[in-house]
């Protein structure tokens, strides 16, 4: 049952790749990249339930932890985005090539 | 844990991914979004994880989806379509995902079955966070609040 789990993560971490890698806008990078580390809690949670019990229960206190860092991680992602709007008028990534050489 | 819940909350979690990383209009692709962090709280629910499966939701729905949406409409010009999946990235998941799988269904150690556990009430969390995790938790909170200061002084309106 832990596999099914897994893999069903992996597949959540699949399709994050694909639209950090694949979007051109910054906004859908940063939304696949939410989407890995949604997965990676998955795998937290799991690991926690099919593990034998612990107290205090970590991979619960890891998976806390880390979606408070995704939310200030999400918050300066986007005021980055808009900061970049204002500078280049774009948000698609493959015109911020200022420093391409 | 139901098994036939599982697999449908599965699958709807992951199409609704799928539909995030895919579609052309920016709107119906933040909704997805939404809609897939709905899927993963259900499957926390589903693990016996009540608890982080509602901050997801708080978190997620609550702030992270309507701070995407404000973003998008903030940058407006941009608002319409982006173009969705191309082959080197579709290559680059599937062959990701085909490797995680691979090393999943070959590790013997993670062919088990659920044990029974105690319920996990908030207040063993509570006692957790305040005790063991006392540390950690400080931290999160400076980390929030520099996250806070700093998304203002990004996004403020330089004086000339």
């Amino acid at each position: 049952m832990l596999q099914v789990v897994l893999i069903v993560s992996a597949a959540l971490f699949s399709t994050g790749l694909l639209a950090a890698l694949s979007r051109r806008h910054a906004i859908f990078i940063l939304i696949g990249i939410e989407m890995m580390l949604g997965a990676a809690n998955l795998n937290f949670i799991a690991f926690w339930r099919f593990s034998p019990q612990s107290q205090p229960p970590t991979g619960i206190m890891i998976a806390i932890f880390s979606i408070a860092i995704a939310a200030a991680e999400a918050a300066v992602g986007l005021a980055l985005v808009i900061a970049v709007y204002r500078h280049y008028r774009t948000t698609n990534v493959d015109h911020l090539n200022q420093l391409k050489g | 844990m139901s098994s036939v819940a599982f697999v449908l909350i599965a699958v709807l979690t992951l199409a609704a991914a799928l539909a995030a990383a895919t579609l052309q209009k920016l709107m119906h692709a933040t909704l997805s979004f939404a809609l897939t962090f709905v899927g993963v709280a259900a499957l926390f629910f589903l693990l016996g994880a009540e608890f982080v499966g509602l901050a997801l939701i708080f978190v997620y729905i609550g702030a992270v989806a309507v701070l995407v949406v404000f973003t998008i409409l903030l940058t407006r010009r941009d608002v319409g379509k982006d173009r969705g999946a191309n082959w080197g990235g579709a290559f680059l998941a599937v062959a990701m995902f085909g490797g995680l799988t691979w090393a999943i269904l070959k590790t013997q150690s993670v062919a088990i079955a659920a044990p029974h556990i105690r319920a996990l009430t908030v207040r063993r969390i509570g006692e957790a966070l305040m005790t063991s995790y006392v540390w950690p938790l400080q931290c999160v909170g400076l980390l929030l609040t520099a996250a806070l200061i700093g998304a203002l002084v990004l996004v403020m309106e330089e004086k000339q």
